[in-house]
């Protein structure tokens, strides 16, 4: 490691002593951060000399000053070790396990397979943390994630990825071909009334940005997890709480069709600020256990 | 003439083993009796508590399923056992039982029909439950409502499967017995000895077992593994694992109530324990479970520190990776964020010679149980979904090996092992 490097780290550490040793002087610890930042980072371009003089003046008084007041809040109070650490005590932090995942603030990753969870509606949300606590919908690591959590807090997990507004990215590129597609769009839009296949727009709205709260919406999903929930609600993998509305859509379509409909919600796009639609905008045309009779009106 | 004295010599020692063997398995029973015990609003809610103690919901639920109405699988190294359902339905569950019948299930380990009982039903615990708490237990369980919901058949192997087998294990490794109280202690203590080795039959798992599922050793808790879930319950008497002697009793109180302190997490298995079962335990039962788990004899610290070979290429890749994923919760040092994330400096699990546990936190991660005290518990990530084999290897091995602590170092190998669960 290079020695000013190993400067840094030190001084960042001696920051960090002073931010653990007491929670006011977290403020301290961001200044001298801040401090150290600027230091590192300084522009030789724009180097002057009296002007770097001045600064390096500046920074030296901030510096001292800093530490001396970190020192002199630490011996007063002294309460905690110096090991003592505090971290935020929000539900962002709290759900780190959840965001490793599902992507920073729940957005999804680059990494095809986990889906977005940002801005679904929150009833939709909390009826599938309570699937996979009870064993109904199956993943491994979700089963053993949620195991000992009360309903209380599952439905604050469900709310506050509910809650976040963040943009959506275009849609991944895919090898589907134009036919594959134009099916998948017919199927999505106007289903199979001969087979009694509804349209997925009839529930998840013709935008396919669902329904608040128990509708997901259906866009902005990759392909490859579509494609793994329709085949599992086929081999019951993946259950909701009857009657199971959409085990009989799945089990109704074939896999051919299943991955026109998947290739062709995965090659949309999602309009900005896409949120889920606040009421049903068609009738009803399966009865489905996880939407409540009274958002039916 | 020779032949036929040694016929008979054999016939007699046989008729001597399987004589005993008969008498052992319904040794102190006592007579059936159909009349009901008085049963009221209060001894309901008692029974309630102390079903909640001795965590029947645990197994006799199935996963999503009604309370007690069972059917939850248990996977054992025999085969496969499926819990029953303890409703009052009179076909499936105890509609047909008395309170009598209740009382030797519990006592002795027999059904209402005779049947022996597998002692996955943990009843060499239960065998020491006071018979007013049998009949309170019995009379809360006879109040939740009748579900008709058939028990499954045992998948074991044979032999394990037929009443011969474990006729011949209950003579060996059973025997029916009411607690004592030790006259010496205190009233804390006894009631914690009560409660440890009886209704929450902590030996369930901490106690070490033999190859046929026998306690080794009787009123010993050296640490047991957990075949289902690999999870590893540490020995209760040793200082390098689970020992609390010289925890303040407040501590171990919170650990059972609140699921954590600022130096360990209930986790796996435990968390289910403390979520189902002790954090509804009253306060004066919390203090004397821990008064007893103190009084555990400790064994000696004295273990010459070993010098580990650490690959400095292993232990730089750990630190950066700890740098990236890990250093945010648990802090630079390892120090934990108290409240939060616990220390992984000094810590037991972390450190232990073990090392499915530590494995399958950083494997699976989880979330600490939802406890009255710690509604919203923060969470780990289940990092095998983020880092390879070998990265978590090298994580594990940096923080076995930094900040004071001193453990083996771990391989890509001993994950790949834990993953395929064949390690040992």
């Amino acid at each position: 490691m290079p020695l000013s490097l190993r400067a840094n780290r030190a001084a960042m550490v001696c920051a960090r002593y002073f931010a653990a040793a007491t929670p006011s002087s977290a403020l301290i610890q961001k200044f001298v951060t801040k401090v150290f930042i600027a230091s590192r980072n300084a522009n030789p371009d724009t180097w002057s000399p009296t002007r770097d003089l001045a600064t390096r003046r500046a920074k030296r008084f901030a510096l001292l000053s800093g530490f001396f007041f970190a020192i002199l809040i630490t011996s007063a109070l002294h309460a905690h070790g110096p090991e003592t650490r505090r971290v935020p005590d929000t539900i962002e932090q709290r759900v780190q396990a959840c965001t490793v995942c599902h992507g920073k603030e729940g957005r999804a990753t680059n990494y095809g397979y986990f889906p977005r969870i940002a801005g679904k509606p929150a009833g939709y949300l909390y009826n599938q943390l309570v699937n996979f606590r009870e064993g109904r919908r199956h993943y491994a690591a979700m089963n053993r994630l949620l195991e000992y959590l009360s309903d209380d807090y599952l439905r604050e997990i469900a709310q506050h990825f509910a809650s976040v507004d963040v943009p959506y990215p275009p849609p991944a590129p895919d090898s589907a071909t134009q036919s594959l597609l134009t099916l998948g769009e017919r199927l999505a839009h106007d289903g199979d009334r001969a087979r009694g296949i509804p349209a997925c727009v009839q529930c998840h709205d013709l935008s396919l940005t669902g329904v608040a709260p128990n509708v997901p919406g259906l866009v902005g999903l990759p392909r490859d997890y579509l494609n793994a929930q329709l085949g599992a609600w086929r081999n019951a993998q993946r259950r909701a709480a009857a009657p199971d509305c959409m085990a009989k859509i799945a089990n109704a379509l074939t896999p051919d069709e299943i991955s026109a409909i998947t290739a062709w919600i995965a090659s949309r796009p999602v309009p900005p600020h896409a949120k889920p639609a606040l009421r049903f905008s068609q009738q009803s045309p399966l009865p489905c256990g996880s939407i409540d009779s009274a958002d039916r009106r | 003439m020779r032949q036929g004295r040694i016929l008979a010599a054999l016939g007699v020692v046989f008729s001597v083993i399987a004589g005993y063997i008969a008498w052992a398995n319904v040794r102190d029973e006592s007579p059936l009796d159909d009349t009901p015990p008085a049963t009221n609003q209060g001894r309901i809610e008692r029974g309630k508590y102390l079903t909640l103690a001795g965590n029947c919901m645990a197994c006799h639920t199935a996963r999503g399923g009604i309370p007690y109405a069972g059917g939850r699988q248990i996977k054992t190294p025999f085969g496969s056992v499926y819990s029953t359902n303890l409703t009052p339905d009179r076909e499936h569950g105890l509609g047909s039982w008395a309170a009598s019948h209740f009382w030797r299930a519990l006592h002795n380990g027999r059904s209402k029909d005779g049947r022996l009982l597998y002692p996955v039903f943990p009843y060499p615990h239960y065998t020491r439950i006071t018979r007013e708490d049998s009949d309170m237990m019995f009379a809360y369980l006879q109040s939740l409502p009748a579900v008709p919901l058939a028990n499954r058949n045992h998948e074991l192997r044979w032999p394990f499967n037929t009443q011969w087998a474990l006729a011949i294990w209950r003579a060996v490794y059973f025997k029916p017995e009411a607690f004592r109280a030790d006259p010496s202690q205190s009233k804390a203590w006894n009631r914690g000895a009560y409660l440890v080795r009886g209704l929450t039959h902590c030996g369930g798992c901490h106690a070490t077992r033999n190859l046929l599922g026998g306690a080794t050793q009787s009123d010993a808790w050296r640490g047991g593994v957990l075949d289902e879930s690999q999870w590893y319950a540490p020995s209760l008497h040793d200082p390098h694992e689970a020992s609390v002697a010289q925890w303040e009793t407040a501590d171990i109180v919170q650990l059972l109530s609140a699921g954590r302190t600022d130096r360990a997490v209930a986790s796996g298995p435990m968390a289910e324990v403390v979520f189902r079962s002790t954090q509804h335990l009253e306060a004066p039962d919390l203090e004397a479970i821990a008064t007893f788990l103190k009084s555990i004899p400790q064994d000696s610290l004295a273990a010459d520190p070993q010098n580990y070979a650490r690959d400095p290429a292993t232990m730089e890749s750990g630190e950066k990776l700890y740098r990236a994923h890990c250093e945010g919760c648990h802090g630079l040092d390892g120090q934990g964020a108290p409240g939060a994330y616990p220390a992984l400096a000094a810590n037991r699990a972390v450190v232990a010679e073990r090392v499915t546990n530590v494995i399958a936190a950083m494997v699976h991660g989880g979330f600490g149980a939802s406890t009255a005290a710690t509604p919203r518990p923060y969470g780990m990530p289940p990092y095998i979904q983020k880092l390879s084999q070998r990265e978590i290897a090298h994580v594990l091995t940096y923080i076995r090996g930094s900040w004071g602590n001193n453990a083996s170092p771990v391989s890509e190998m001993t994950i790949q092992a834990y993953l395929h669960g064949t390690l040992q």
